[in-house]
Protein backbone atom coordinates (compact mmCIF):
# COMPACT_ATOMS: atom_id res chain seq x y z
CA UNK A 1 0.00 0.00 0.00
CA UNK A 2 1.73 3.25 -1.11
CA UNK A 3 1.11 5.99 0.89
CA UNK A 4 0.10 4.10 3.94
CA UNK A 5 -0.03 6.37 7.19
CA UNK A 6 0.27 5.25 10.51
CA UNK A 7 -2.19 8.13 11.43
CA UNK A 8 -5.54 6.46 12.94
CA UNK A 9 -7.23 9.35 11.03
CA UNK A 10 -6.44 9.49 7.97
CA UNK A 11 -8.19 6.91 5.31
CA UNK A 12 -5.28 4.62 4.37
CA UNK A 13 -5.13 3.64 7.91
CA UNK A 14 -9.12 2.71 7.79
CA UNK A 15 -8.15 0.64 4.92
CA UNK A 16 -4.34 -0.81 5.87
CA UNK A 17 -5.84 -1.73 9.61
CA UNK A 18 -9.29 -3.59 7.85
CA UNK A 19 -7.41 -5.17 5.12
CA UNK A 20 -4.87 -6.43 7.75
CA UNK A 21 -7.21 -7.40 10.31
CA UNK A 22 -10.60 -9.02 8.31
CA UNK A 23 -8.84 -10.49 5.17
CA UNK A 24 -6.31 -13.03 4.31
CA UNK A 25 -4.61 -10.55 2.57
CA UNK A 26 -0.75 -10.00 3.24
CA UNK A 27 -0.57 -6.01 3.58
CA UNK A 28 2.55 -3.70 3.49
CA UNK A 29 2.94 -0.11 3.76
CA UNK A 30 5.02 1.62 1.35
CA UNK A 31 6.05 5.03 3.41
CA UNK A 32 9.45 5.89 3.39
CA UNK A 33 8.29 8.25 6.56
CA UNK A 34 7.29 5.63 8.78
CA UNK A 35 8.65 2.51 10.53
CA UNK A 36 5.73 0.38 10.66
CA UNK A 37 1.77 0.19 11.10
CA UNK A 38 0.11 -1.72 13.74
CA UNK A 39 3.68 -3.75 14.14
CA UNK A 40 3.94 -4.27 9.75
CA UNK A 41 7.16 -2.85 8.65
CA UNK A 42 7.47 -0.28 5.83
CA UNK A 43 9.33 -0.39 3.27
CA UNK A 44 10.72 3.22 2.24
CA UNK A 45 9.50 2.32 -2.04
CA UNK A 46 8.18 -0.52 -3.93
CA UNK A 47 11.89 -1.07 -5.68
CA UNK A 48 13.13 -1.38 -1.63
CA UNK A 49 10.06 -4.03 -1.49
CA UNK A 50 10.48 -5.82 -4.00
CA UNK A 51 14.45 -6.63 -4.15
CA UNK A 52 13.53 -8.26 -1.24
CA UNK A 53 10.16 -9.63 -0.96
CA UNK A 54 9.52 -10.13 -4.61
CA UNK A 55 6.54 -8.64 -6.69
CA UNK A 56 3.96 -7.55 -5.25
CA UNK A 57 0.25 -8.45 -6.35
CA UNK A 58 -1.36 -5.52 -6.29
CA UNK A 59 -0.15 -1.53 -5.47
CA UNK A 60 -3.08 0.15 -3.61
CA UNK A 61 -2.27 4.05 -4.25
CA UNK A 62 -3.36 6.52 -1.91
CA UNK A 63 -1.01 9.43 -2.83
CA UNK A 64 -1.64 12.90 -4.62
CA UNK A 65 -2.98 13.20 -8.98
CA UNK A 66 0.44 14.72 -9.19
CA UNK A 67 2.58 12.13 -8.00
CA UNK A 68 0.88 9.27 -9.82
CA UNK A 69 2.92 8.72 -12.89
CA UNK A 70 5.87 8.21 -10.65
CA UNK A 71 4.21 5.72 -8.55
CA UNK A 72 2.91 3.58 -12.07
CA UNK A 73 6.20 3.68 -13.09
CA UNK A 74 7.64 2.44 -9.91
CA UNK A 75 4.96 -0.43 -9.60
CA UNK A 76 5.52 -1.48 -13.12
CA UNK A 77 9.31 -1.67 -12.57
CA UNK A 78 8.40 -3.85 -8.96
CA UNK A 79 6.70 -5.93 -11.49
CA UNK A 80 2.98 -5.77 -10.10
CA UNK A 81 0.29 -7.41 -12.02
CA UNK A 82 -2.51 -4.59 -10.83
CA UNK A 83 -2.75 -1.40 -9.71
CA UNK A 84 -5.57 0.07 -7.41
CA UNK A 85 -6.19 3.59 -7.02
CA UNK A 86 -8.28 5.03 -4.61
CA UNK A 87 -11.30 7.51 -3.85
CA UNK A 88 -10.13 10.71 -5.79
CA UNK A 89 -6.79 9.11 -6.97
CA UNK A 90 -7.05 10.17 -10.47
CA UNK A 91 -4.28 10.82 -13.09
CA UNK A 92 -5.36 9.94 -16.41
CA UNK A 93 -1.19 9.71 -17.74
CA UNK A 94 -0.98 7.07 -14.77
CA UNK A 95 -4.26 5.37 -15.76
CA UNK A 96 -2.87 5.06 -19.72
CA UNK A 97 1.07 4.01 -18.64
CA UNK A 98 -0.12 1.58 -16.02
CA UNK A 99 -2.94 -0.28 -18.95
CA UNK A 100 -0.11 0.11 -21.68
CA UNK A 101 2.27 -2.24 -19.50
CA UNK A 102 -0.62 -4.36 -19.33
CA UNK A 103 -1.55 -3.92 -15.85
CA UNK A 104 -5.23 -4.81 -14.40
CA UNK A 105 -6.21 -1.42 -13.37
CA UNK A 106 -9.16 0.13 -10.67
CA UNK A 107 -9.36 3.69 -10.63
CA UNK A 108 -11.52 5.85 -7.68
CA UNK A 109 -12.89 2.67 -6.04
CA UNK A 110 -12.09 1.34 -2.52
CA UNK A 111 -10.54 -1.97 -1.32
CA UNK A 112 -12.01 -2.35 1.66
CA UNK A 113 -15.58 -1.37 0.11
CA UNK A 114 -14.82 -4.03 -2.85
CA UNK A 115 -13.56 -6.49 -0.35
CA UNK A 116 -16.38 -6.22 1.99
CA UNK A 117 -19.21 -6.19 -0.84
CA UNK A 118 -18.09 -9.69 -1.37
CA UNK A 119 -17.99 -11.07 1.74
CA UNK A 120 -21.05 -9.81 3.78
CA UNK A 121 -19.55 -6.20 4.93
CA UNK A 122 -21.96 -4.25 2.78
CA UNK A 123 -24.47 -6.02 3.85
CA UNK A 124 -24.04 -4.84 7.83
CA UNK A 125 -24.55 -1.83 6.77
CA UNK A 126 -27.79 -1.73 4.59
CA UNK A 127 -25.74 -1.13 0.99
CA UNK A 128 -27.16 -2.28 -1.92
CA UNK A 129 -24.30 -5.53 -2.56
CA UNK A 130 -26.07 -6.23 -6.01
CA UNK A 131 -25.83 -10.14 -4.60
CA UNK A 132 -28.95 -12.19 -5.22
CA UNK A 133 -28.64 -15.82 -4.30
CA UNK A 134 -30.85 -18.47 -2.75
CA UNK A 135 -27.24 -20.63 -2.09
CA UNK A 136 -26.53 -20.45 1.52
CA UNK A 137 -23.02 -19.40 2.30
CA UNK A 138 -22.31 -20.95 5.68
CA UNK A 139 -20.27 -19.07 7.84
CA UNK A 140 -17.07 -20.68 8.45
CA UNK A 141 -16.16 -21.45 11.76
CA UNK B 1 -21.72 -14.00 -8.20
CA UNK B 2 -23.57 -13.48 -11.71
CA UNK B 3 -23.88 -10.12 -13.65
CA UNK B 4 -27.59 -10.94 -14.02
CA UNK B 5 -29.27 -7.59 -13.85
CA UNK B 6 -32.86 -9.18 -12.05
CA UNK B 7 -36.32 -7.81 -12.40
CA UNK B 8 -38.02 -5.48 -10.04
CA UNK B 9 -40.29 -8.51 -8.70
CA UNK B 10 -37.21 -10.93 -8.28
CA UNK B 11 -35.15 -8.29 -6.12
CA UNK B 12 -38.27 -7.51 -3.92
CA UNK B 13 -38.07 -11.04 -2.68
CA UNK B 14 -34.41 -11.76 -2.81
CA UNK B 15 -32.72 -8.68 -2.41
CA UNK B 16 -30.83 -8.15 0.92
CA UNK B 17 -31.99 -11.83 1.86
CA UNK B 18 -29.78 -14.83 1.28
CA UNK B 19 -30.03 -17.77 2.82
CA UNK B 20 -29.05 -16.95 6.67
CA UNK B 21 -25.55 -17.72 6.90
CA UNK B 22 -25.61 -18.95 10.29
CA UNK B 23 -28.60 -21.76 10.13
CA UNK B 24 -29.56 -21.71 6.34
CA UNK B 25 -32.95 -19.95 7.18
CA UNK B 26 -34.81 -19.30 3.82
CA UNK B 27 -37.04 -16.45 5.40
CA UNK B 28 -34.72 -13.87 7.20
CA UNK B 29 -34.21 -13.80 10.62
CA UNK B 30 -35.36 -11.00 13.39
CA UNK B 31 -32.40 -10.32 14.84
CA UNK B 32 -34.53 -9.53 18.37
CA UNK B 33 -31.54 -8.15 20.35
CA UNK B 34 -30.33 -4.75 21.48
CA UNK B 35 -26.20 -5.59 21.46
CA UNK B 36 -23.88 -7.42 19.71
CA UNK B 37 -20.74 -9.10 21.28
CA UNK B 38 -17.33 -8.49 19.65
CA UNK B 39 -14.53 -11.40 19.08
CA UNK B 40 -11.67 -9.11 21.19
CA UNK B 41 -10.85 -6.08 22.03
CA UNK B 42 -9.20 -5.42 18.77
CA UNK B 43 -12.35 -6.17 16.75
CA UNK B 44 -14.70 -3.45 19.13
CA UNK B 45 -12.30 -1.02 18.31
CA UNK B 46 -12.13 -1.22 14.63
CA UNK B 47 -15.93 -1.24 14.72
CA UNK B 48 -16.37 2.14 17.16
CA UNK B 49 -13.76 3.57 14.58
CA UNK B 50 -15.81 2.56 11.62
CA UNK B 51 -12.57 0.83 10.21
CA UNK B 52 -14.38 -2.48 9.74
CA UNK B 53 -18.02 -3.57 8.98
CA UNK B 54 -20.49 -5.06 11.59
CA UNK B 55 -23.01 -4.44 14.35
CA UNK B 56 -22.23 -2.65 17.58
CA UNK B 57 -25.77 -1.66 18.95
CA UNK B 58 -29.05 -2.05 17.31
CA UNK B 59 -29.78 1.84 17.60
CA UNK B 60 -26.81 2.04 14.58
CA UNK B 61 -27.52 -1.03 12.64
CA UNK B 62 -29.12 -4.45 12.99
CA UNK B 63 -28.84 -7.73 10.57
CA UNK B 64 -32.61 -7.69 10.09
CA UNK B 65 -32.88 -3.66 9.34
CA UNK B 66 -30.14 -3.88 7.11
CA UNK B 67 -31.75 -6.27 5.13
CA UNK B 68 -35.04 -4.18 4.22
CA UNK B 69 -32.45 -1.66 3.90
CA UNK B 70 -30.62 -3.21 1.05
CA UNK B 71 -34.12 -4.50 -0.46
CA UNK B 72 -35.37 -0.98 -0.85
CA UNK B 73 -32.50 0.43 -1.44
CA UNK B 74 -31.73 -2.42 -4.46
CA UNK B 75 -35.76 -1.64 -5.99
CA UNK B 76 -34.94 2.22 -6.17
CA UNK B 77 -31.62 1.90 -8.05
CA UNK B 78 -29.63 3.42 -4.67
CA UNK B 79 -26.16 2.49 -3.14
CA UNK B 80 -27.50 1.93 0.22
CA UNK B 81 -30.34 3.24 2.56
CA UNK B 82 -30.82 4.14 6.17
CA UNK B 83 -34.07 2.79 7.88
CA UNK B 84 -35.44 5.12 10.53
CA UNK B 85 -38.74 4.68 12.91
CA UNK B 86 -40.76 6.57 10.70
CA UNK B 87 -40.96 8.88 7.27
CA UNK B 88 -40.83 11.94 9.00
CA UNK B 89 -37.53 10.45 11.01
CA UNK B 90 -36.05 9.41 7.98
CA UNK B 91 -36.65 13.16 6.98
CA UNK B 92 -35.45 14.91 9.79
CA UNK B 93 -31.65 12.52 9.44
CA UNK B 94 -31.39 13.94 5.86
CA UNK B 95 -31.99 17.58 6.98
CA UNK B 96 -29.39 17.22 9.71
CA UNK B 97 -26.84 15.20 7.56
CA UNK B 98 -27.04 18.07 5.27
CA UNK B 99 -27.83 21.10 7.11
CA UNK B 100 -27.34 22.85 10.82
CA UNK B 101 -28.17 26.23 12.03
CA UNK B 102 -27.63 29.10 9.49
CA UNK B 103 -28.53 26.94 6.52
CA UNK B 104 -31.67 26.87 4.27
CA UNK B 105 -33.85 24.04 2.39
CA UNK B 106 -35.89 24.61 -0.58
CA UNK B 107 -39.29 22.59 -0.42
CA UNK B 108 -42.02 22.41 -2.62
CA UNK B 109 -45.40 23.45 -1.36
CA UNK B 110 -47.45 20.87 -2.35
CA UNK B 111 -46.32 18.09 0.05
CA UNK B 112 -47.72 16.37 3.24
CA UNK B 113 -48.67 18.70 6.29
CA UNK B 114 -46.78 16.92 8.14
CA UNK B 115 -43.57 17.72 6.41
CA UNK B 116 -44.41 21.92 5.91
CA UNK B 117 -44.67 21.57 9.90
CA UNK B 118 -41.64 19.44 10.60
CA UNK B 119 -39.85 21.81 8.15
CA UNK B 120 -41.44 25.09 9.14
CA UNK B 121 -41.77 24.81 12.89
CA UNK B 122 -39.45 22.26 14.46
CA UNK B 123 -36.57 22.44 12.07
CA UNK B 124 -36.85 26.19 11.79
CA UNK B 125 -36.61 26.49 15.42
CA UNK B 126 -33.09 24.63 15.14
CA UNK B 127 -31.87 27.94 12.90
CA UNK B 128 -32.52 26.37 9.77
CA UNK B 129 -35.00 28.10 7.42
CA UNK B 130 -36.95 26.62 4.50
CA UNK B 131 -38.46 28.73 1.61
CA UNK B 132 -41.64 26.56 0.15
CA UNK B 133 -42.86 26.91 -3.54
CA UNK B 134 -45.41 25.60 -6.03
CA UNK B 135 -43.64 22.66 -7.53
CA UNK B 136 -44.76 23.28 -10.67
CA UNK B 137 -43.45 26.71 -10.92
CA UNK B 138 -39.57 26.46 -11.55
CA UNK B 139 -39.60 30.27 -11.71
CA UNK B 140 -40.67 30.57 -8.54
CA UNK B 141 -38.21 27.40 -6.80
CA UNK B 142 -35.43 28.85 -8.77
CA UNK B 143 -35.44 32.77 -7.06
CA UNK B 144 -35.63 30.53 -3.53
CA UNK B 145 -32.14 29.32 -3.90
CA UNK B 146 -30.07 30.79 -1.77
CA UNK B 147 -25.92 30.45 -1.28
CA UNK B 148 -26.60 28.82 1.95
CA UNK B 149 -29.58 26.41 0.24
CA UNK B 150 -28.59 22.91 0.97
CA UNK B 151 -31.60 20.99 -0.78
CA UNK B 152 -34.51 20.72 -2.90
CA UNK B 153 -37.45 19.21 -1.58
CA UNK B 154 -40.13 17.64 -3.82
CA UNK B 155 -42.91 14.75 -3.36
CA UNK B 156 -42.92 12.39 -6.52
CA UNK B 157 -46.96 12.35 -5.95
CA UNK B 158 -48.38 15.78 -3.68
CA UNK B 159 -50.24 14.89 -0.68
CA UNK B 160 -53.32 15.06 -1.06
CA UNK B 161 -53.24 17.28 -4.70
CA UNK B 162 -52.21 14.45 -6.45
CA UNK B 163 -49.74 17.43 -8.61
CA UNK B 164 -47.08 15.37 -9.69
CA UNK B 165 -43.36 16.74 -9.78
CA UNK B 166 -41.18 17.28 -13.04
CA UNK B 167 -38.34 15.52 -11.46
CA UNK B 168 -36.12 15.82 -14.41
CA UNK B 169 -36.67 19.27 -14.49
CA UNK B 170 -36.22 20.01 -10.34
CA UNK B 171 -33.22 18.05 -11.07
CA UNK B 172 -31.49 20.41 -13.04
CA UNK B 173 -32.15 23.31 -11.51
CA UNK B 174 -30.99 21.70 -8.07
CA UNK B 175 -27.71 20.38 -9.92
CA UNK B 176 -27.11 23.99 -11.73
CA UNK B 177 -26.69 24.95 -7.83
CA UNK B 178 -24.43 22.29 -6.45
CA UNK B 179 -27.24 20.88 -4.34
CA UNK B 180 -29.24 17.90 -4.35
CA UNK B 181 -32.87 16.85 -5.12
CA UNK B 182 -34.04 15.26 -2.41
CA UNK B 183 -37.90 13.66 -3.27
CA UNK B 184 -40.17 11.82 -1.15
CA UNK B 185 -41.73 8.36 -3.48
CA UNK B 186 -44.07 7.21 -0.43
CA UNK B 187 -47.24 7.53 -2.88
CA UNK B 188 -45.18 6.40 -5.91
CA UNK B 189 -43.30 3.53 -4.76
CA UNK B 190 -40.39 2.24 -6.52
CA UNK B 191 -42.89 -0.04 -8.59
CA UNK B 192 -44.31 2.96 -10.19
CA UNK B 193 -41.65 5.75 -10.27
CA UNK B 194 -37.85 5.53 -9.72
CA UNK B 195 -36.81 9.13 -9.19
CA UNK B 196 -32.80 8.20 -9.24
CA UNK B 197 -33.80 7.08 -12.75
CA UNK B 198 -34.85 11.61 -13.44
CA UNK B 199 -31.75 12.51 -11.26
CA UNK B 200 -33.30 12.50 -7.62
CA UNK B 201 -29.91 12.25 -5.01
CA UNK B 202 -32.24 11.07 -2.18
CA UNK B 203 -35.12 9.21 -1.79
CA UNK B 204 -37.53 9.33 1.48
CA UNK B 205 -40.18 6.93 1.98
CA UNK B 206 -42.26 6.51 4.69
CA UNK B 207 -42.59 2.98 4.25
CA UNK B 208 -45.66 2.81 7.10
CA UNK B 209 -47.43 3.43 3.66
CA UNK B 210 -47.13 1.13 0.25
CA UNK B 211 -44.42 -0.58 1.31
CA UNK B 212 -45.35 -1.95 4.35
CA UNK B 213 -48.53 -2.30 2.74
CA UNK B 214 -51.16 -3.26 5.12
CA UNK B 215 -51.01 -0.78 7.73
CA UNK B 216 -49.10 -2.72 10.41
CA UNK B 217 -45.90 -0.60 10.72
CA UNK B 218 -44.90 2.79 11.47
CA UNK B 219 -41.25 3.22 9.39
CA UNK B 220 -39.26 5.28 6.72
CA UNK B 221 -36.31 4.54 4.71
CA UNK B 222 -33.75 7.33 2.91
CA UNK B 223 -32.14 6.05 0.01
CA UNK B 224 -29.34 7.67 -1.60
CA UNK B 225 -27.93 7.34 -5.18
CA UNK B 226 -24.09 7.61 -4.57
CA UNK B 227 -23.72 10.06 -7.32
CA UNK B 228 -24.17 13.38 -5.79
CA UNK B 229 -20.38 15.20 -5.82
CA UNK B 230 -20.75 15.78 -1.83
CA UNK B 231 -17.61 16.91 -1.90
CA UNK B 232 -18.55 20.19 -4.11
CA UNK B 233 -17.33 22.38 -0.81
CA UNK B 234 -21.15 23.04 -0.35
CA UNK B 235 -21.74 20.17 2.26
CA UNK B 236 -19.21 20.89 5.20
CA UNK B 237 -20.58 18.70 7.61
CA UNK B 238 -19.46 16.01 4.88
CA UNK B 239 -16.33 17.41 3.56
CA UNK B 240 -14.48 18.88 6.90
CA UNK B 241 -13.18 16.81 10.20
CA UNK B 242 -16.43 16.18 12.09
CA UNK B 243 -15.99 16.56 15.72
CA UNK B 244 -18.87 14.15 15.90
CA UNK B 245 -16.11 11.06 14.86
CA UNK B 246 -12.94 11.46 15.69
CA UNK B 247 -12.38 14.27 13.29
CA UNK B 248 -12.75 12.32 10.13
CA UNK B 249 -13.35 13.18 7.06
CA UNK B 250 -16.04 11.58 5.61
CA UNK B 251 -15.92 12.32 1.96
CA UNK B 252 -12.22 11.52 2.00
CA UNK B 253 -12.53 8.64 3.91
CA UNK B 254 -15.76 6.77 2.49
CA UNK B 255 -16.12 8.48 -0.90
CA UNK B 256 -19.43 7.76 -2.65
CA UNK B 257 -20.67 6.61 0.74
CA UNK B 258 -20.02 9.66 2.56
CA UNK B 259 -24.09 10.74 3.19
CA UNK B 260 -24.95 7.38 3.80
CA UNK B 261 -22.07 6.89 6.26
CA UNK B 262 -22.77 10.26 8.02
CA UNK B 263 -26.45 9.91 8.44
CA UNK B 264 -26.08 6.76 9.83
CA UNK B 265 -22.70 7.04 12.25
CA UNK B 266 -23.57 9.96 13.32
CA UNK B 267 -27.11 11.58 12.57
CA UNK B 268 -28.94 8.58 13.29
CA UNK B 269 -26.66 7.37 16.29
CA UNK B 270 -27.70 11.11 18.08
CA UNK B 271 -31.16 11.19 17.02
CA UNK B 272 -31.97 7.49 17.98
CA UNK B 273 -34.65 7.16 15.85
CA UNK B 274 -33.76 3.80 14.20
CA UNK B 275 -36.29 1.04 13.05
CA UNK B 276 -36.94 -1.72 15.26
CA UNK B 277 -36.08 -5.58 13.89
CA UNK B 278 -39.37 -6.74 14.02
CA UNK B 279 -40.95 -3.53 12.07
CA UNK B 280 -38.11 -4.19 9.25
CA UNK B 281 -39.25 -7.82 9.16
CA UNK B 282 -42.85 -6.55 8.18
CA UNK B 283 -41.94 -3.89 5.40
CA UNK B 284 -39.62 -6.90 4.02
CA UNK B 285 -42.60 -9.23 3.82
CA UNK B 286 -44.33 -5.67 2.82
CA UNK B 287 -42.25 -5.67 -0.41
CA UNK B 288 -42.34 -9.19 -1.09
CA UNK B 289 -45.53 -7.84 -2.82
CA UNK B 290 -45.28 -4.57 -3.63
CA UNK B 291 -45.26 -5.43 -7.74
CA UNK B 292 -48.61 -7.49 -7.37
CA UNK B 293 -50.30 -4.30 -5.15
CA UNK B 294 -49.17 -1.87 -7.04
CA UNK B 295 -51.34 -3.02 -9.70
CA UNK B 296 -54.21 -3.93 -8.18
CA UNK B 297 -53.81 -0.70 -6.11
CA UNK B 298 -54.01 1.56 -9.05
CA UNK B 299 -56.21 -0.72 -10.81
CA UNK B 300 -58.73 -0.19 -8.49
CA UNK B 301 -57.86 3.79 -7.82
CA UNK B 302 -58.65 4.09 -11.71
CA UNK B 303 -61.83 2.35 -11.66
CA UNK B 304 -63.07 4.20 -8.32
CA UNK B 305 -61.80 7.62 -9.68
CA UNK B 306 -63.97 7.53 -12.81
CA UNK B 307 -67.05 6.31 -10.73
CA UNK B 308 -66.67 9.36 -8.80
CA UNK B 309 -66.30 11.34 -11.98
CA UNK B 310 -69.54 10.66 -12.87
CA UNK B 311 -71.40 11.04 -10.01
CA UNK B 312 -73.45 14.49 -9.67
CA UNK B 313 -72.76 14.90 -5.82
CA UNK B 314 -69.05 15.29 -6.77
CA UNK B 315 -67.73 18.34 -7.54
CA UNK B 316 -63.89 17.54 -8.67
CA UNK B 317 -61.44 14.56 -8.70
CA UNK B 318 -58.17 15.03 -9.11
CA UNK B 319 -56.59 11.91 -10.13
CA UNK B 320 -53.57 11.88 -11.56
CA UNK B 321 -51.17 8.83 -10.29
CA UNK B 322 -50.97 6.26 -7.87
CA UNK B 323 -53.66 4.96 -5.27
CA UNK B 324 -54.15 7.77 -3.39
CA UNK B 325 -56.36 11.32 -4.71
CA UNK B 326 -58.64 13.56 -3.56
CA UNK B 327 -62.23 14.24 -4.60
CA UNK B 328 -64.74 17.47 -3.83
CA UNK B 329 -68.41 16.74 -2.66
CA UNK B 330 -70.91 19.64 -3.59
CA UNK B 331 -72.03 21.53 -0.13
CA UNK B 332 -68.73 21.76 1.27
CA UNK B 333 -67.10 20.63 4.70
CA UNK B 334 -70.50 19.85 6.55
CA UNK B 335 -71.43 17.68 3.71
CA UNK B 336 -68.18 15.94 3.60
CA UNK B 337 -68.65 15.11 7.08
CA UNK B 338 -71.97 13.58 6.71
CA UNK B 339 -70.26 11.69 3.75
CA UNK B 340 -67.12 10.01 5.96
CA UNK B 341 -69.78 9.50 8.76
CA UNK B 342 -71.82 7.79 6.53
CA UNK B 343 -69.10 5.05 5.13
CA UNK B 344 -69.58 1.27 5.82
CA UNK B 345 -66.91 -0.37 4.58
CA UNK B 346 -64.31 2.41 3.96
CA UNK B 347 -62.09 3.07 6.81
CA UNK B 348 -62.03 6.40 8.13
CA UNK B 349 -58.61 6.91 10.03
CA UNK B 350 -54.72 8.88 9.06
CA UNK B 351 -53.12 7.03 6.96
CA UNK B 352 -52.57 5.53 2.98
CA UNK B 353 -51.20 2.30 1.34
CA UNK B 354 -53.39 0.11 3.28
CA UNK B 355 -54.88 -3.19 1.49
CA UNK B 356 -57.91 -1.79 3.14
CA UNK B 357 -59.49 1.34 1.69
CA UNK B 358 -59.08 4.16 3.47
CA UNK B 359 -61.04 8.08 3.65
CA UNK B 360 -60.51 11.13 5.58
CA UNK B 361 -60.85 14.96 5.28
CA UNK B 362 -57.17 16.70 5.20
CA UNK B 363 -58.33 20.26 6.21
CA UNK B 364 -59.53 19.24 9.68
CA UNK B 365 -56.73 16.16 10.01
CA UNK B 366 -53.37 15.64 8.30
CA UNK B 367 -53.16 19.07 7.34
CA UNK B 368 -54.97 20.61 9.85
CA UNK B 369 -51.78 22.12 11.69
CA UNK B 370 -51.86 24.72 8.29
CA UNK B 371 -53.06 28.04 8.27
CA UNK B 372 -55.53 28.86 5.38
CA UNK B 373 -52.87 30.38 3.06
CA UNK B 374 -50.91 26.98 3.45
CA UNK B 375 -54.16 25.13 2.75
CA UNK B 376 -54.62 26.83 0.01
CA UNK B 377 -50.85 26.78 -1.46
CA UNK B 378 -50.75 22.67 -0.34
CA UNK B 379 -53.44 22.59 -2.75
CA UNK B 380 -55.94 21.32 0.19
CA UNK B 381 -59.76 22.33 -0.33
CA UNK B 382 -62.08 22.70 2.81
CA UNK B 383 -64.13 20.35 0.75
CA UNK B 384 -61.89 17.92 -0.58
CA UNK B 385 -61.98 14.18 0.66
CA UNK B 386 -58.73 12.08 0.34
CA UNK B 387 -59.01 8.23 -0.73
CA UNK B 388 -56.43 5.31 -0.31
CA UNK B 389 -57.72 2.61 -2.62
CA UNK B 390 -56.83 -0.84 -1.19
CA UNK B 391 -57.49 -4.11 -2.69
CA UNK B 392 -60.98 -5.20 -1.78
CA UNK B 393 -63.51 -5.99 -4.35
CA UNK B 394 -64.07 -2.39 -6.35
CA UNK B 395 -68.01 -3.25 -7.04
CA UNK B 396 -67.97 -3.34 -2.94
CA UNK B 397 -66.08 0.02 -2.38
CA UNK B 398 -68.43 1.32 -5.04
CA UNK B 399 -71.75 0.27 -2.95
CA UNK B 400 -70.35 1.53 0.08
CA UNK B 401 -69.61 5.15 -1.87
CA UNK B 402 -72.91 5.24 -4.06
CA UNK B 403 -74.69 4.72 -0.13
CA UNK B 404 -72.98 6.95 1.65
CA UNK B 405 -73.11 9.98 -1.50
CA UNK B 406 -76.68 9.47 -0.93
CA UNK B 407 -77.07 9.73 2.29
CA UNK B 408 -74.59 12.73 2.15
CA UNK B 409 -76.09 14.58 -0.60
CA UNK B 410 -79.82 14.10 -0.05
CA UNK B 411 -82.70 13.38 -2.10
CA UNK B 412 -81.35 16.51 -4.67
CA UNK B 413 -78.54 14.45 -5.85
CA UNK B 414 -80.30 10.87 -6.12
CA UNK B 415 -83.08 12.26 -8.53
CA UNK B 416 -80.01 14.08 -10.32
CA UNK B 417 -77.94 10.83 -10.23
CA UNK B 418 -81.18 9.19 -12.04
Amino acid sequence: MVGASSNALRPSYTVFSYLRTQTPFNVTPINPTIRDIDGVSAYPSLAAYAKERGAPDVVDVFRRPSELVEVTREAIEAGAKAIWFQYGVINDDAIRLADQAGLDVVVDRCMKVEYARFHGGLTTSGLNSGLITSRWQRLSS
Amino acid sequence: MNDRAFGFATRAIHAGTPPDPATGSRVAPIYQTAAFVFGSTEEAAELFQLRSYGHIYSRISNPTVAAFEERIASLEGGLGAVACSSGLAAQLCTVLTLARSGDHLLCSQNVYGGTITQLSVTVKRMGIDTTFAPVDDLAALSAGIRPNTKMLFAETIGNPSGVLADLDALAALAHSHGIPLVVDNTFATPYLCRPIEHGADIVLHSATKFISGHGTTIGGVLIESGKFPWGNGTFPLLSEPSPGYHQKVFTETFGEYAFLMRARAEVLRDVGAQLAPMDAWLLLLGLETLALRMEAHVRNARAIAEFLHKRPEVAWVSYTQGAVFAFGIRGGRETARRFIDALELWSHLANVGDAKSLVIHPASTTHSQLSDEELRNAGVAPEGIRLSVGLEDVADLEWDLDNALRTACGQMAESRAL
